[in-house]
């Protein structure tokens, strides 16, 4: 008897002592600091001196802040055409999805760009789009029109930093599809066919709804990709010209600490706001999650 | 298979098929192989304009062995090694004990602990900056290796428990019962039943994990400065600061810093595209 109950307490204690490391540590370096942002947002502190508290202060600045305006609407911008990625990437899948000699290096190389430092991608499109020997002007003078400098205007900026985001983006979505599609049931598509349903319809009708967990991990994916934010802009622009193309996620990392000085509250709230935005998708994906916990 | 196999079609079809394969590749990846060619280009082709015709002649020797002597960036490299490295070991070895006691053990929490981590995970790293740099200060790790790598393997945690939980749920339970009939310690099943059978999860989660963190910009931003503790990422874009419009230069830095994720990329890519489209296939 003693023997089993020593088992049961073992079974009921060994949870814990797996979880314990892991646990503790992502609460202290994740979850707490959520918390702790929040507070701190309710400051107004330089990151050395002393905390002053000063309520809602913050965020009642952040509504006349047109830097905020400029950044939100950013966010916006990114997250609409990052979504394109998603039909992106289910074309170079659909395209790449053959048995021909060579065909899995060609899927590979395709997607390459998901691998190298958004630092290189960014890089790489700043020279792109350079206004004096940039390819893009390069073809761009060639056919007779007139050299944009992309990354210096403020109609263009964001939209040129979403094209560098798209690339690696897309491949993403692509591997994710072509993974999808190699599961696609045959069957269903030799019924589809025996219907007539071909090209479009068969896509539409048969192929689409069985892609819907890659569709799914895609957009979770996109969502986050184009909220997170930050890499191409720091190396890009750094939010030039004239903040024309801050997100959220850079501008809050520039009041926090820059050259205009340390503003940890103010920083804390605008993360707290796109925190806010975040957690509409947190929670519809921890709910499907809970969903499909149920069904099983 | 959708869409229908290529043999099918007519034989044209198939030769233009084979022909726009090429064509779409080079397309895709042109801004690469702009950057691969003037990583080989001399100073002369830089200042002349000559950045899209052939290079006037290969330096690839001149030029990178230029970016090795003149600048940190085997620094910036071996810091990112020694970031990336212990964070893969870290990170994996904390959610293999995670991912398993959340998948294996019934008790009143799990569902809440394991949707801490999916949570936290995806929560924008600006409301952690702040806070995790006090912490990251206050422990007197801050510009460390040590400091950038205790945070990336927190953080990595999330998202390894999510993908181990998931894989060890999949697992015949029958081998877990019929240890536990045996008289089998728990920490013996971990160990001697169910960790052999993690090995593809290790392996797809340890490039996935290598590949995130090598390329992480962020944190090595926000949690380090200057050539003795900086990864390669953040040191491409001091460099890049210092090498104005030496674009042969600042190629040659970025294929060096994009090589080592590629490399892990090639070698293991079954892995790496198992762990990545975990979820996208019912």
């Amino acid at each position: 008897m003693a023997g089993l109950a020593n088992r049961i307490n073992q079974r009921a204690l060994a949870p814990w002592l797996f979880l314990a490391p892991g646990v503790l540590m992502f609460l202290f370096y994740v979850i707490f600091p959520v918390f702790q942002s929040i507070g701190l947002s309710l400051y107004e502190w330089d990151g050395l001196g002393e905390k002053s508290y000063v309520g809602m202060g913050n965020y009642v600045e952040l509504m006349d802040d047109e830097a905020f305006y400029t950044s939100l609407k950013n966010n916006v911008i990114w997250l609409v055409l990052y979504m394109l990625a998603i039909p992106a990437g289910l074309f170079i899948a659909l395209f790449l999805n053959q048995t021909v000699w060579g065909i899995r290096l060609y899927k590979s190389l395709f997607f390459f760009p998901f691998v190298i430092s958004q630092v290189v991608v960014g890089l790489v499109f700043s020279w792109f789009y350079d206004p004096t020997f940039g390819l893009m002007n390069v073809v761009l003078k060639s056919i007779g029109l007139d050299a944009i400098a992309v990354l210096a205007d403020e109609r263009y900026v964001t939209y040129g930093i979403i094209a560098a985001g798209l690339w690696p983006q897309t491949a993403y979505c692509m591997i994710l599809y072509l993974t999808g599609l190699n599961a696609v049931n045959p069957e269903q598509i030799e019924a589809g066919r025996l219907d007539n349903a071909k090209g479009w319809k068969m896509l539409w009708y048969v192929i689409l709804p069985q892609l819907k967990p890659a569709t799914f991990i895609a957009v979770v994916v996109t969502v986050i990709g184009a909220l997170r934010s930050f890499d191409l802009i720091s190396i890009m622009t750094d939010g030039g010209p004239w903040g024309s193309s801050r997100v959220l996620a850079f501008y809050m990392y520039e009041q926090a600490f820059s050259e205009y000085g340390f503003r940890m509250g103010y920083g804390a709230a605008i993360a707290v706001v796109l925190f806010l935005i975040m957690i509409v998708y947190i929670a519809g994906f921890l709910y499907k999650m809970y969903r499909d916990e149920q069904d099983n | 298979m959708f869409p229908a196999p290529i043999e099918r079609q007519s034989s044209s079809v198939q030769a233009l098929y084979r022909i726009a394969l090429p064509v779409a590749l080079v397309l895709w990846l042109l801004p690469l192989i702009a950057v691969a060619l003037t990583s080989v280009r001399s100073a002369g082709d830089i200042t002349a304009g000559n950045y899209w015709g052939w290079p006037s002649s290969f330096n690839l020797v001149e030029n990178y062995t230029a970016i090795f002597e003149n600048t940190p960036i085997g620094k910036y490299i071996l810091n990112s090694f020694r970031v990336t490295i212990p964070t893969v070991m870290g990170a994996v070895a904390l959610s293999c004990m995670t991912g398993f006691a959340l998948a294996v053990y019934g008790f009143r929490a799990n569902l809440l602990v394991f949707f801490m981590f999916v949570a936290g995970n995806f929560v924008p790293f600006q409301i952690l900056m702040v806070p995790v740099r006090d912490l990251t200060l206050q422990m007197g790790l801050y510009n460390t290796i040590t400091g950038l790598a205790l945070f990336h393997i927190a953080f990595q945690t999330g998202f390894c428990t999510l993908f181990m939980r998931n894989f060890i749920k999949a697992l015949p339970k029958e081998l877990i019962e019929a240890a536990r009939v045996e008289g089998v310690s728990e920490v013996r099943i971990f160990w001697y039943v169910v960790l052999p059978l993690m090995k593809p999860a290790i392996a797809a989660l340890s490039v996935l994990i290598f590949t995130f963190i090598w390329n992480d910009y962020f944190w090595a931003t926000v949690l380090t400065q200057g050539a003795d503790s900086q990864p390669i990422t953040a040191g491409l874009y001091s460099l890049n600061g210092q090498w104005v419009a030496s674009w042969h230069l600042v190629s040659a830095g970025s294929i060096v810093a994009a090589l080592p994720p590629v490399a892990m990329f090639f070698l293991m890519q079954r892995h790496f595209i198992a762990g990545l489209t975990l979820g996208a296939v019912k």
